[in-house]
């Protein structure tokens, strides 16, 4: 077997980041979108983390946290939008959520 | 070497197979158990890339974190009768074949790059040896990157003020 290059982390986060992708376009639930949403910043940080060990470097690591910690607000603040959202509208399907349509 | 890529092997399954589960469930608890495995894969990512400090951090925060806050929404707004409906919305041949566009050009790009992705013999001189992990991300975080340090904690302050006033009914 071949040793695990970068190139196999990045094939791995690219995939990662497609899957999200495809769940942020096709799902209807608004909470499966955002866990979509938290797949595809886990594959930043999974790049982020094969490149800081690829070159020995540890910023990376530091903006690894940071994306982390935009996540954390991201989830939180989606959350609480979703709960408004369903106390006001009474679902969550993401297509049927359409006052500014005309 | 070996057993790093048989780890490795084991934990892009675990990633890509629980991402697969995450976005195909009907049931939203579903999705979220099978994301917690795959965050749970991306930590052991972590592991084997010796960022042991993020490791903790995505165990904790991701985890034990999000992924709760994520399970308290589910009960909260009851989606068991959304479960019966129409999971995929009407878009989704373009949205599949767009994201499939955009897989093969990533593809390309990595299989025409991959020569230049060997990095290891041109590596900076390293980190002083005999700092642990955790002793080199706080020494970084806490001089080089202390402005942006603050600027994510007020973020986070913003995000929890913001969060109350739009889950609660009245102020």
């Amino acid at each position: 077997m071949h040793p695990i290059t970068p190139v196999h982390y990045l094939a791995l986060s690219a995939a990662l980041l497609l899957i999200g992708t495809v769940g942020v376009l096709t799902r209807r639930n608004i909470v499966i979108i955002l866990m979509s949403i938290e797949l595809i910043l886990n594959a930043v940080n999974i790049n982020l983390i094969a490149f800081s060990h690829a070159l020995q470097n540890i910023n990376g690591q530091i903006f690894a946290i940071f994306v982390i910690t935009d996540a954390v607000a991201e989830a939180a603040v989606g959350l609480g939008i979703l709960i408004a959202l369903f106390r006001n509208k009474e679902t969550v399907q993401a297509d049927e959520i359409d006052l500014l349509k005309w | 070497m070996l057993t790093d890529t048989i780890l490795f092997y084991i934990f892009a399954v675990l990633v890509l197979g629980g991402a697969i589960l995450t976005i195909t469930r009907r049931s939203a608890i579903h999705s979220a158990i099978s994301l917690i495995v795959s965050l749970l894969g991306v930590a052991g990512l972590y592991l084997l890339q010796q960022a042991e400090f993020l490791f903790a951090v995505q165990i904790v925060l991701y985890v034990g974190g999000i992924m709760v806050l994520f399970l308290f929404v589910i009960m909260l707004v009851n989606l068991d009768d959304q479960a019966k409906l129409r999971q995929f919305n009407k878009q989704w041949a373009i949205a599949l074949v767009a994201v499939a566009l955009v897989g093969a050009q990533i593809g390309w790009f990595l299989y025409k790059g991959k020569d230049t992705f060997r990095i290891a013999d041109v590596v900076a001189p390293g980190t002083p040896a005999g700092l642990g992990n955790v002793e080199q991300v706080a020494n970084s975080l806490f001089s080089e990157y202390l402005l942006p340090f603050e600027i994510a904690s007020i973020l986070l302050l913003v995000a929890v003020v913001g969060s109350v006033v739009m889950a609660k009914k009245r102020i």
